[in-house]
Parts: C-alpha cells; sequence; structure tokens
C-alpha cells in the first residue's frame, strides 16, 4: 500500500519508475516529484509497469503533469501500462490526451 | 419473504492512509463471492473513489471522523455502503463536475478532479446517493456466472 519512486537521469530525459499503489494516500508524494521533474527536463516518461493499482488520484496527477509540461514546452510520457490501470484511462477518454506507450499484457 | 444475505461492517478514520485497508477488505470479500479478477479491480477502484471522496469533501482538513463501509453479501450480489457522518458536500455541483473528457477541450482547461463519481457509475453495476445525513454512497455489482470452463482448474470454496 505504498508507493516507490525511482528515478534515472541522462541529459535532457527523466525516467521515473515507479512501484506500488497509487491513490489519495500516495498521490501526493508522486504529484510533488513528478512535477518537479517536468519542470526540470524536456523529456520525462514514468513507467507504471509496476504499478498494479491506480484510481483517480492518479489520473489527476498525471493530468496535472501533463500541463506542468505544456506549459514548460517539454514531453511527458506514460509507459508499460498494466491492462487494468489503462482502463481509467481508456474509461475516461485520457488515453486521447496523454501520450501512452507500451501497454503490457495484451497489448491493448 | 425476505432475502437471505450476510453483512459486514467496519469504521475507518477519515484519513487517506486507511483507504488501502479497504482494499484489501474488499478483495477478500469479493473473492470469498467468486467475483472474477477483473471484476475485483474494479470493486477496489470503486471503493476507493467512494471513500476517497468521503475522505476529502466531508471532512476537509479535520482528520477526526470516521467513514462507516457496509457491505452486503447476496446470492446474487455485492452491495457496498460508504458513509461518513460528517457534513455533507453539495452533491448537485460534484454531478456536474463529472464525467469523461471531450476531446476538443484544451489541455490547460482540463480538471484534475471529479473522476471519482464518474468511475464508480461505470465500473459498478448500480449506484445511488443519498445527501440527507452526510453522504452516503451505495454501490451494487452482480455476481455473473462464470463462463464454463473457466474455472475448472479450480476448486471453488464458495459452494
Amino acid at each position: 500500500m505504498n508507493l516507490h519512486i525511482d528515478d534515472f537521469k541522462n541529459d535532457d530525459v527523466a525516467t521515473l519508475k515507479l512501484s506500488g499503489e497509487i491513490d489519495a494516500y500516495t498521490a501526493p508524494q508522486l504529484k510533488e516529484k513528478l512535477l518537479g521533474y517536468v519542470k526540470e527536463y524536456d523529456e520525462v516518461q514514468v513507467d507504471l509497469e509496476k504499478v498494479n493499482y491506480m484510481d483517480s488520484t492518479g489520473l489527476g496527477v498525471f493530468i496535472s503533469a501533463l500541463k506542468t509540461s505544456k506549459e514548460n514546452e517539454s514531453k511527458f510520457k506514460l509507459i508499460n501500462l498494466q491492462e487494468n490501470v489503462y482502463r481509467l484511462f481508456n474509461i475516461t477518454g485520457l488515453n486521447e490526451v496523454i501520450d501512452i506507450e507500451n501497454t503490457v499484457q495484451g497489448g491493448m | 419473504m425476505k432475502e437471505a444475505f450476510d453483512f459486514l461492517e467496519m469504521k475507518l478514520p477519515a484519513k487517506s492512509e486507511f483507504v488501502g485497508v479497504l482494499r484489501l477488505t474488499i478483495s477478500g470479500v469479493a473473492n470469498r463471492m467468486g467475483f472474477s479478477y477483473e471484476e475485483i479491480e474494479d470493486l477496489k477502484v470503486a471503493v476507493s473513489e467512494a471513500i476517497t471522496n468521503a475522505v476529502k469533501h466531508a471532512y476537509y482538513d479535520e482528520e477526526t471522523g470516521e467513514v462507516t463501509i457496509g457491505f452486503g453479501l447476496y446470492e446474487d450480489r455485492l452491495e457496498v455502503m460508504v458513509a461518513d457522518h460528517g457534513g455533507s458536500f453539495n452533491l448537485k455541483e460534484v454531478k456536474e463536475d463529472t464525467g469523461p473528457y471531450d476531446e476538443g477541450v484544451p489541455v490547460t482547461n482540463m480538471r484534475e478532479g471529479g473522476f471519482g463519481l464518474f468511475l464508480i457509475d461505470a465500473l459498478m453495476d448500480k449506484v445511488e446517493i443519498n445527501n440527507n445525513h452526510g453522504v452516503i454512497v451505495l454501490m451494487t455489482k452482480f455476481l455473473y456466472e462464470n463462463e464454463v470452463g473457466q474455472n475448472d482448474d479450480q476448486i471453488s470454496t464458495s459452494q
């Protein structure tokens, strides 16, 4: 019931690898960290391969990151989503707005 | 004749760190009833949204309240009730601020919240909200028989 964040940086690109669950408890720390990266780097990707649970609090964080990236003219994308996590982007229509790559487990 | 069912009730502090505890509980209850993996994932999101709403809207910064969650286990369905006894929020406002995105909306105008009720509605079969004394969300998910063969290699513990 926690969220662990690992970061990998090279030049202009930062990758955040998340593992655990994104909910009302873990979303605030993710938001703070992610927005910092989006302001600092030209390209930020968030690897969700090890995120096995996410709800609307996570959607809120990623919308916020997308907005910040537009303001800073940087790139923001999500990679390696599990099927149940991708489903929420699909239901809400956010898959049309946020750059999403490489969904895992059946690759929708 | 009254329909037979089992009822579970739990009270949790209205704090976000307990949202995960509720997910573990709903997972156990739904698994016991024979819901599929996908249905259990839907239930986890729906009940988390409900308790997150209760934690956020009803108490604001006062972390003193509690949220009551009731589970009604019926033969053909699971009913989950999430109730806060704190102040109530403006239901009309909440409903208006919910729903999927239109593709035409510019990114800068996109809202960051308001998906909670929309997801509950999308993931559950039936949703009722009562706003008279605090807020009560009543959600129902029906138990459909799994396709024949799907669970052949499992020993059912619910029979």
